[in-house]
């Protein structure tokens, strides 16, 4: 299977900082890929990396496209969707606002007010609340709304940038369970990001381990959940 | 809670000056030095009365640095404290007969009263509000100059003539290059005051409130009386400019002290480097010089002229002269290795 | 009493000059998050465009339209050539930036059609309004198309795709880009649009104050105040400020005894501030909340 997303020999800077040393990692189509590590590892910088947010050198190919040098916004458009960490909702618009935003650069109208119908389908409160202002909505309902407008764009590759943060456990939970499904019936490839490996690695199929800017481990999730020596050292449970 | 918006972690709109970089290094210091006392020794009574406006100009831009630079306040009223110094000194001086260098300490004084009083409804204003606030300030000034109640004071709308003073004990020297080199002594004091405010610990907690005003608070800064502090500071500087300017210039009269004074004063201060208090000197040449080099250029379309020079240096060095200081300190770097 | 209310009134008529600049001013705020202390130059200089265009022999509304279209692609012009490279520099070197930009205007407006003061012509004549003595059609005129405006603007950023876009990009600019806006673009776009309502403010407050390149400062003063005073996320709040900055003005020129006409802005100035001072995001702001 060839690999949707390549990342060959990434180095990120913050400034002089240096943030990744060196990244090479691959995604499948139609993966569910996460990335753990801890605090400070290089996580979102990777993700960020992708999307062109942070100054990088080395090599990303999407679909057999290069990504460097495009502008974030021209990244979304191949096909991307980032859900960043804070999940960066509008607050001061409203819940179909924000949906509607999602789908902004899309021509298709009627489509797109069918895939609204759609997101009130998976997400049934996100339609309770679809007139109100998003900042009103509670952390686990927002962070509903962050995925749901990134699924909005009809993407191809959904990153996601610590979807758990905040959130109660039970309500992180059903979020996974949503996302494992979009995964398998949307077919779309996800990234996603996480502190709380136990919840991550039981919906992940691949799993990559991030240790201050540099890859240390990469398999099948299950063996990497299995494996103690590895849940010690780098995952701390 | 509906219309509630979060203004999430942003840069700050007034960007920090490390501390170190707040002043030139002790060698570049002395060579400014040494031309600074040379050069009225070889040119004209006319350019050392030009220089002579240079420092004053220089003396309030750095006030301005030390509000907007180094406490984060945006001003566009230091006209208002400028015109206040210049007509306390012309009033003592004329109406008094007081000895012009005494005047100073008092226009100073005055000014830093006046600036200290006004800092205190500003305290709830920032930004944008503050510079309307501060707009109302520097026009109304002229206006109350002028009005009718004053005027015996103030000489009205004609203004007040200032008797220039000679120079002291019978020394052997022009007026113009007397009040020079005065000028300059304030200058070289009132600068090395205000490095050393900068880098006290008021200094500190200016520069905390200009990054970040809720932290500084939540840290135990007096932010009130801080800010305050920072406007009489400043508008105490500017008063002594303002003082020293109107016996430079010999006369005081209200529509000298317009908005558009103020303004140059901002742009002084954005050449030279926000919060680069060395800078202020740079910025002082370039508000001073570039208009009439713009006139020289084309009578008709000096303002235009004098537009497009301004955009090339923000072009250039969006962060003025302190910008082309990094730089070269970093070309002898480079060299030195 | 009866003072009170004609200048009440007055005032009113007057303060639709303000409230259209205001409507322009908050236009550039919500896309570039500062003022542009140009912008009314750049509405002198489109209003000179049109009076040349009329010397020439176009009719007032043929003018017009071209006139508000080439507005908007100037706009967007010194937009990109000008501010675009400082995009990265810091507020005070924009700021820096459109004092610059003052002097160019006004320097070629002076230049090319000199100062000396010319009628500008009103499309709603200048006869008393429905009998009043104080207000005329064309004020009438002026307080109409500036409430259209602001219908339009309204219907603009409410129920348009792009208008929705321009409102995420100011709002939240990286998650914004997100979502694969462009959001340099927005700002581009966002100052064609404030020149555009500039020029039309421009070209309506022409007739009153005449022709000439200094025309524009008290009222970009006033549209200022009276922007920060309606709170500066909110064009119903610049339109209404405009009138309150009207009223304000005139009430303070007549009862105020110190004051003649020389301290009126000041004096209005002071008032408005007053308010913020009360309601620091104005009388319809959004009030902020800052984090840490």
């Amino acid at each position: 299977m060839t690999a949707m997303l390549n990342v060959k020999d990434l180095r990120a800077y913050y400034g002089q900082v240096q943030a990744l040393h060196g990244l090479s990692f691959a995604l499948n189509e139609g993966s569910l890929t996460t990335l753990l590590g801890a605090n400070g590892a290089g996580k979102t910088t990777t993700l960020r990396a992708i999307c062109n947010m942070v100054r990088s050198t080395g090599a990303i190919e999407f679909e057999g496209k290069a990504l460097s040098g495009r502008s974030t916004e021209n990244v979304v458009r191949l096909g991307i969707a980032h859900v960043p960490q804070g999940r960066g909702t509008f607050t001061t618009m409203t819940v179909e606002e924000n949906l509607q935003l999602g789908a902004i650069t899309r021509n298709d109208k009627a489509a797109v007010v069918a895939d609204i119908e759609r997101m009130y389908e998976h997400f049934p409160v996100l339609k309770q609340r679809h007139t109100q202002q998003a900042g009103t909505l509670s952390g686990g309902e927002q962070q509903m709304l962050a995925v749901a407008r990134a699924l909005m764009l009809r993407p191809r590759l959904m990153l996601l940038d610590e979807p758990s943060f905040g959130l109660a456990p039970l309500i992180v939970r059903d979020l996974f369970k949503i996302l494992g499904k979009i995964n398998r019936e949307d077919k779309v490839t996800i990234l996603v990001v996480e502190q709380n490996a136990q919840l991550a690695l039981e919906l992940a199929d691949q799993a990559y381990v991030i240790e201050t800017g540099r890859i240390v481990m990469s398999g099948n999730a299950r063996d990497i959940a299995n494996n103690e020596d590895v849940r010690k050292s780098y995952l701390g449970y | 809670m509906s219309a509630v918006q979060e203004a999430a972690a942003e840069a700050p709109a007034i960007e920090a000056v490390p501390k170190r970089a707040m002043t030139l290094g002790i060698g570049t210091s002395l060579a400014i030095l040494a031309l600074l006392l040379l050069v009225p020794l070889f040119v004209k009574n006319f350019i050392i009365f030009q220089l002579t406006m240079l420092l004053i100009y220089a003396l309030a831009v750095l006030a301005l640095n030390i509000l907007t630079g180094g406490s984060g306040q945006f001003s566009l009223g230091q006209s208002a404290f400028y015109a206040v110094g210049a007509y306390t000194s012309a009033i003592l001086m004329e109406h008094a007969n007081m000895n012009y260098a005494l005047t100073l300490p008092i226009a100073g004084l005055i000014c830093f009263a006046f600036g200290f009083a006004f800092g205190q409804p500003a305290l709830r204003l920032s930004g944008v509000y503050l510079a309307l606030a501060t707009f109302a300030l520097a026009t109304a000034m002229p206006q109350l100059l002028k009005l009718g109640f004053f005027e015996h004071w103030t000489g009205g709308v004609q203004g007040l003539v200032v008797t220039k003073p000679d120079a002291p004990f019978g020394l052997p020297m022009s007026q113009d290059m007397w009040l020079y080199y005065f000028t300059l002594a304030i200058t070289i004091g009132i600068y090395i005051a205000s490095v050393n405010l900068l880098r006290s610990r008021s200094g500190r907690a200016f520069m905390a409130i200009r990054d970040n005003e809720i932290a500084a608070s939540a840290m135990g800064v007096d932010v009130a009386l801080y800010k305050t502090l920072a406007f009489g500071v400043s508008a105490g500087i500017t008063g002594v400019a303002g003082g020293l300017g109107a016996i430079a210039v010999q006369f005081v009269a209200p529509d000298g002290y317009t908005i558009l004074l103020s303004i140059a004063l901002f742009l002084g201060m954005v050449v030279g480097g926000v919060g680069w208090l060395p800078g202020s000197i740079v910025g002082s040449a370039f508000i001073i010089f570039v208009p009439n080099i713009a006139e020289g250029i084309s009578k008709g379309l000096s303002g235009a002229v004098f537009g497009v020079l301004l955009f090339l240096v923000i072009f250039l060095v969006p962060h003025g002269a302190r910008q082309v200081a990094m730089i070269a300190q970093q070309l002898i770097g480079k060299l030195r290795n | 009493m009866e003072l009170f209310t004609n200048q009440v009134l007055a005032g009113i008529a007057t303060g639709a000059i303000y409230a259209c600049m205001a409507l322009a001013v908050v236009m550039i705020y919500q896309a570039i998050d500062h003022l542009n202390f140009a912008q009314g130059e750049m509405a002198m200089f489109s209003t000179f465009i049109s009076w040349q265009m009329m010397q020439w022999g176009v009719p007032y509304w043929g003018a017009f339209i071209l006139t508000l279209a080439l507005s908007f692609a100037g706009g967007i012009v010194i937009e990109r050539l000008l501010f675009k490279p400082l995009a990265k520099a810091p507020i005070l070197t924009n700021v820096a930036g459109f004092i610059a930009l003052y002097g160019i205007i006004n320097s070629f407006a002076g230049l090319i059609w000199d100062f000396t003061i010319k009628q500008y012509p009103t499309p709603f004549g200048s006869s008393p309004f429905l009998g009043s003595q104080l207000i005329s059609t064309h004020q009438a005129g002026m307080i109409g198309v500036t409430v259209l405006l602001l219908i339009g603007l309204y219907l603009f950023f409410q129920f348009t795709r792009i208008g929705l876009a321009m409102r995420a990009a100011a709002a939240l600019p990286e998650s914004a880009r997100l979502v694969g806006i462009n959001t340099s673009w927005m700002i581009a776009l966002g100052w064609g649009m404030a020149a555009a309502i500039g020029s039309i403010a421009g070209m309506l407050i022409a007739p009153v104050v005449f022709l000439e390149p200094n025309m524009m400062l008290g009222v970009l003063i006033y549209g200022f105040a009276a922007a920060v005073l309606g709170g500066l996320t909110s064009p119903l709040g610049a339109v209404v400020g405009g009138f309150l900055v009207g009223v304000f003005e005139n009430l303070a020129g007549t009862y105020i005894p110190v004051v003649g006409n020389e301290l009126k802005l000041p004096i209005a100035l002071a008032l408005i501030i007053t308010v913020l001072v009360v309601k620091p995001a104005g009388l319809f702001g959004r009030p902020i909340v800052k984090r840490v």
